[in-house]
């Protein structure tokens, strides 16, 4: 089954409801690593799908401002840099402010932006933003395995360290897949028309 | 033309990027919350609720009636069978240290629970003898409800998780509460020195 635009934005919106709500909600932010690993990637994906119906006249407005998806990446980038700090995480669970942002943020700032810009987006930047998303999760994963102490005062340090491992498994599978596709795969070097 | 708006939109992204990022970290200071709440406390003195407490002797005293001298105070949980059940310890090393200033009235320990549910006062009173209590100075209690302990906590800034194994895990520290009865500073919770010596740098 194919997901049309139309369908996809319900989707996103479905999914965002969801994740913010009761059944799901509590059980994701009860462990770091569900919070930072299956929460928050669902809240960028709901983004993801809630603009595919936008239409292309409103794509081409918005893409005046961002030329090769450049805008969209720093956006993104910022975005996914502040949840990454772990106090932020301690925020979203004990102030509703946090939680507040961290709901809004994630799918409209992170997940749309990306959506919206990777198809703009050159060979390069596709790479700076690969390689840099498989250096990231090698760094914090590293960082949470590293660290004797806990980081979040509402995480067990064993979720930390769990966190850690997974994030370390998912920068190696990255960095293959990343390495597959330059070896194996078609690469189109040339940027797309502007 | 779509290079240069791309730049001009690419500026308030930045600076609201850095400053969102700034803000987040206390100006690149406290990446957890951990030292975010050691630099709020210590940038600003922060008023504390006068809560009851029930004392391992069975009396109430409020945290206002324990004001006009210098508090060193724990959170625990008396069931702690891991690096937690060493902060009785390191209070009793407290209690024995400033021994002078704690007959002197300037000077006084608290160990609050935060496990009330099974820290009644004789569980507290067997958690003093088993740590080395040395008598005076060094009063453990409990909240008697469960909105002062959330009060506690919040004014604290502790936060207490479940462990799976039926404990907790806590961010256990020592917190300096000066004579007017405010937070002021909040040290490691094996940082008895260093509480000893704010302490003694500050009573006359």
């Amino acid at each position: 089954m194919s997901l049309t635009a139309p369908r996809k934005a319900w989707l996103g919106a479905a999914l965002w409801l969801a994740l913010a709500r009761t059944p799901l909600r509590a059980p994701l932010e009860a462990s770091m690593t569900l919070h930072m690993l299956v929460q928050m990637p669902l809240l960028a994906l709901a983004g993801v799908w809630l603009v595919a119906p936008l239409p292309p006249p409103w794509r081409e407005r918005l893409a005046r401002w961002n030329q090769r998806g450049i805008n969209g990446f720093l956006l993104a980038s910022f975005v996914g840099m502040l949840w990454m700090v772990p106090r932020m995480l301690d925020e979203a669970v004990q102030q509703p402010w946090a939680a507040l942002a961290k709901f809004t943020s994630i799918p409209l700032l992170l997940g749309a932006p990306l959506a919206l810009s990777w198809p703009r987006a050159g060979f390069v930047l596709r790479a700076v933003l690969l390689l840099e998303a498989v250096a990231t999760a090698f760094r914090l994963g590293w960082l949470y395995l590293a660290t004797p102490s806990r980081l979040c005062s509402n995480y067990l340090l064993d979720d930390q360290q769990r966190l850690g491992q997974v994030l370390l498994l998912i920068g190696l599978v990255l960095s293959l897949v990343v390495a597959g596709r330059l070896m194996w795969g078609h690469i189109r070097v040339e940027d797309p028309p502007v | 033309m779509s290079t240069r708006r791309t730049l001009l939109a690419s500026l308030p992204i930045v600076l609201g990027g850095v400053a969102a990022l700034a803000a987040a970290t206390d100006g690149f200071r406290a990446f957890t919350s951990e030292t975010a709440r050691r630099l709020s406390i210590a940038a600003r003195a922060r008023p504390l609720p006068s809560v009851a407490l029930q004392t391992a002797q069975g009396q109430t005293v409020s945290l206002a009636q324990l004001r006009g001298r210098w508090l060193l105070v724990d959170f625990i949980y008396t069931r702690c069978e891991t690096y937690c059940s060493v902060q009785g310890n390191e209070f009793a090393r407290l209690q024995q240290r400033l021994a002078r200033p704690i007959s002197s009235g300037q000077v006084a320990l608290l160990s609050i629970s935060f496990d009330p549910g099974y820290d009644t006062p004789q569980q507290l009173q067997a958690y003093q003898r088993r740590s080395g209590d040395h008598g005076t100075g060094w009063i453990a209690a409990r909240p008697l409800q469960a909105s002062d302990l959330a009060l506690l906590l919040r004014a604290f800034g502790v936060v207490a998780v479940p462990d799976r194994l039926g404990g907790y895990v806590h961010n256990a520290a020592i917190a300096i509460v000066d004579p007017r009865g405010r937070l002021v500073r909040i040290v490691d919770w094996d940082a008895h020195e260093q509480a000893e010596a704010w302490v003694r740098q500050r009573i006359a």
